[in-house]
């Protein structure tokens, strides 16, 4: 194995743009969490994303209407989900895992007409100044836009929880809903937007997928990377700022497996592959050993029906 | 002078009851009127009505004079109704500030709500740090967020359910105390409660619900507490006949009982010692969320421990799980029916089975006996009136009552030697707890011992030989029951943990200071 022939600045680089996919579906889905909601439906939502991300962007010529496009999508996809479980109280678990099975199947016939045809290509944002920095200009400061807006929306997510009282009633309603409910707060209209928010980034993950990184449509391309959000949402105890080092980890040892791989290392790249999930799982371990629930800091009403009585 | 609130009429019927049947009364400004009934007699839904969490199908309101029909909570909190819940609506997982924010139409940046918090809880005796979160918090300091909640938005009319529930003697006399000084300053208290000498000492008129009717007002204060009883109830009630005990041998010795693990929010045994005899009743009382559930679970078996910590018969038991227990004579009926006691969408009949099968003989080799175990439920229900159309009903279908009738029975029935219960008869109406508390001792007389967990100190006194309080996972020295005067029983469950009486001149100046400085 020859491990002068990786790149590590291209390493670091690519890091960010194999990150951005769970990042932002991360992001979204614990939003969705915090609301008291497990929607297992992420890894549908992307791969709806990606297709009407990617058949309106060569439609259009245009990737901005591309990746709105793949929110939409995202949400309304995710506002399916909302109805079932919000409105007629099935089971999130199983309705989770029902969506991404439909989304997997609804994308692949969604899809058959773009296999193969070449995608658009996303111009790279180089900021002035500090993009010519060597080493860190091209890590840091060279990339499409997306990259920078997934950031600004965990930012904004972990502004919104922190210091806004919209954060305040979607974290209350995630603790305690029948308490929520009680004070007058509506649970199931704030379930459905944390939903339909979760829904859009989603939808926005998947699209970057099929515009920017790959950037071409083939069935079944998100490849798991929903899960991994799903994973990432845990491994972060709920934290919009760990989500994105988790984000960043996680997307790292997808880079440095290719890498490995490219290098011709001998161990089999299932175990990196596998790595994402073994370290979530560790963390929990280590966390849990701790407090218990506290400290883990799962909303206390997540996966829980919610139903007015009286 | 104009009444503050009128109620006329007011009906709410659900799928197969009528909660509210024409319900009406009215509440002066500056009165304490206590709304007095059973368990499932409407109060709750008829305040739910008053505070817009539930909309009457018919019948009106008045406040100030003017028509009052509140569409959510929140209109009913800007036109200055407040309501401290039984169960309280609070996050664990949020600071005391959080919660106070939640329940406000406008509340202050936090910094500002947080020095309000201080300062009107100190002014009140009721202190609070509003930095800590809710979960750390004991029954009673839970129960002053939400006063605090209340009281931050200035109410006219402060709707209390079930207030004192939590609260040791000597809470409740501070926490009377704040209440009267609210009603000094021309503040209504809607009061619910069942407490008949409660409602005698602290509220001025009283309407009575039964069955969701009014069935009479009266000045509480000029009746006796057997004549409110008869008019909440309907009849004279019965009050459990205690046989002369004769104690045996010690059954069960409990040494050096602490708990390692605990869930989160929950509270550590410190070292707990204590021997039970035969054909002796033990009650443990205590403020809600002072180890009940820890207790419990470990004398069950469902945590366990370093095997001398709990004796039975002088056999180290404290390592073996519940089934072992049970087969041993331990058995035990825990606090919460739908969830623990019972399993709540299966039948009577599996759930019978489910704590009765070794005991009963309702299994061999893995098969289950379902005639013998339908006869065993047949049999709990006649022998305990529990009514319900048969053991095929599933258990989530009884009424609380009936269910906590067939759990107690279902145990007592396995003729236990030791029996440990908590809360027997929280949620029973007065004719099932009566029945209740006469099957305990029944069942102490037949030579079993049991403990009886409660934060009901009249229920305790009436059944227990010895009585020992539980405070903070500590538990206090048995003392015989007999002659404890609630004073002594009060400053075993720990006191006054840290209220102190209302300062009302400071309060007014601070609230006033406090309204006037908010945009």
């Amino acid at each position: 194995m020859d491990m002068s022939s990786i790149n590590w600045v291209l390493l670091l680089a690519s890091l960010m743009v194999a990150a951005t996919p769970i990042l932002l579906a991360g992001i979204g889905e614990l939003v969705v969490e915090r609301s008291g909601v497990l929607n297992l439906g992420v890894e549908g939502m992307m791969i709806t994303g990606a297709i009407s991300g990617f058949a309106v962007a060569t439609g259009t010529g245009s990737v901005t209407l591309g990746f709105i496009a793949a929110a939409v999508a995202g949400a309304a996809l995710s506002m399916l989900f909302g109805v079932l479980t919000q409105f007629l109280l099935s089971n999130q678990v199983a309705t989770g895992l029902a969506l991404t099975l439909f989304g997997l199947g609804l994308s692949a016939l969604l899809g058959q007409g773009y296999v193969g045809i070449k995608g658009l290509s996303v111009p790279d944002i180089h900021i002035p100044l500090i993009s010519d920095i060597p080493i860190l200009g091209p890590i840091l400061f060279r990339h499409d836009a997306m990259v920078y807006i997934s950031i600004l929306i965990v930012a904004g997510v972990w502004a919104m929880l922190k210091y806004t009282r919209a954060g305040l009633i979607l974290r209350a309603v995630g603790e305690n809903h029948d308490a929520a409910h009680a004070l007058g707060y509506k649970v199931i209209r704030i379930r459905l937007m944390a939903i339909a928010f979760g829904g859009a980034c989603a939808g926005l993950g998947g699209a970057y997928l099929s515009l920017v990184r790959v950037p071409q449509w083939t069935e079944g391309m998100t490849a798991g990377a929903g899960w991994i959000a799903l994973a990432l949402v845990v491994f972060a105890s709920w934290r919009p700022w760990r989500v994105l080092i988790g984000a960043y980890l996680f997307g790292g040892l997808t880079v440095l497996q290719l890498n490995l791989q490219a290098a011709g290392m001998k161990i089999p790249v299932e175990y990196l592959a596998m790595s994402p999930y073994l370290i979530t799982i560790i963390v929990l371990v280590i966390m849990s050993s701790g407090r218990g629930r506290a400290a883990l800091d799962a909303p206390a009403a997540l996966g829980r029906s919610f139903h007015a009585s009286a | 002078m104009t009444d503050l609130l009128t109620v006329q009429g007011l009906t709410k019927a659900y799928p197969g009851v009528v909660a509210n049947d024409d319900v009406s009364f009215s509440i002066a400004p500056g009165e304490i009127h206590a709304l007095l009934g059973e368990n499932g007699a409407g109060k709750s839904t008829l305040v739910k009505m008053i505070y817009g969490l539930v909309k009457p199908d018919s019948g009106h309101m008045r406040l100030h004079g003017e028509a009052f029909a509140p569409p959510e909570p929140r209109a009913a909190r800007a036109a200055g109704v407040a309501m401290v819940f039984q169960h309280f609506s609070l996050f664990e997982a949020l600071t005391v500030a959080e919660n106070v924010g939640l329940g406000m139409e406008n509340p202050p940046p936090m910094r500002e709500l947080s020095r309000e918090i201080r300062e009107v809880s100190h002014a009140y005796g009721l202190p609070l740090d509003p930095r800590r979160l809710v979960g750390d918090l004991s029954a009673g300091e839970r129960q002053r967020v939400e006063i605090v909640r209340c009281l931050l938005q200035d109410p006219k009319l402060l709707i209390m359910d079930e207030p004192t529930s939590v609260l040791t003697p000597q809470e409740v006399e501070i926490l009377f105390a704040t209440l009267n000084k609210l009603k000094a300053e021309g503040t209504s208290i809607l009061y619910i409660s069942h407490k008949l000498e409660e409602i005698r000492a602290l509220c001025d008129g009283a309407t009575i619900l039964r069955r969701g009717k009014v069935v009479g007002a009266c000045d509480p204060r000029e009746r006796s507490a057997a004549e409110l009883a008869e008019l909440m109830v309907g009849q004279a009630l019965h009050r459990p006949d205690r046989p002369p005990a004769s104690t045996g041998e010690v059954v069960l010795q409990v040494a050096g009982l602490t708990s390692e693990h605990v869930a989160t929010f929950g509270t550590r045994l410190q070292n707990i010692g204590f021997e039970v005899r035969s054909g002796e009743v033990l009650g443990i009382g205590g403020v809600a969320g002072n180890g009940q559930d820890e207790l419990l679970s470990a004398l069950s078996g469902e945590t366990v421990g370093a095997s001398e910590t709990v004796r039975l018969r002088g056999k180290p038991v404290g390592h073996l799980g519940p089934n072992a227990r049970r087969t041993l004579g331990l058995l035990a009926a825990p606090e919460e029916r739908l969830g623990h006691a019972a399993a709540p969408d299966m039948s009577l009949t599996e759930n019978a089975v489910l704590s009765g099968w070794q005991r009963q003989d309702l299994t061999r080799q893995g098969f289950v006996f379902w005639g013998k175990a339908r006869g065993f439920a047949e049999t709990i229900i006649q022998s305990f009136d529990v009514r319900t159309p048969g053991p095929g009903v599933a258990a989530r279908a009884l009424s609380g009552g009936n269910l906590q009738k067939f759990v107690i029975g279902r145990e007592i029935l396995q003729r236990p030697d030791v029996l440990v219960v908590n809360q027997p008869t929280w949620g029973v109406d007065a004719a099932a707890a009566a029945a209740i508390r006469q099957a305990i001792l029944d069942l102490a007389a037949q030579g079993a011992a049991v403990i009886v967990i409660s934060q009901d100190l009249d229920e305790l006194l009436e059944v227990s030989d010895r009585f020992a309080a539980l405070n903070a996972g500590h538990l206090s020295a048995p003392r015989p029951a007999k002659g404890l005067s609630m004073e002594q029983i009060g400053l075993m469950l720990g006191g006054a943990h840290d209220m102190d009486v209302a300062h009302t001149d400071e309060a007014q100046y601070i609230k006033k200071t406090y309204v006037e400085h908010r945009p």
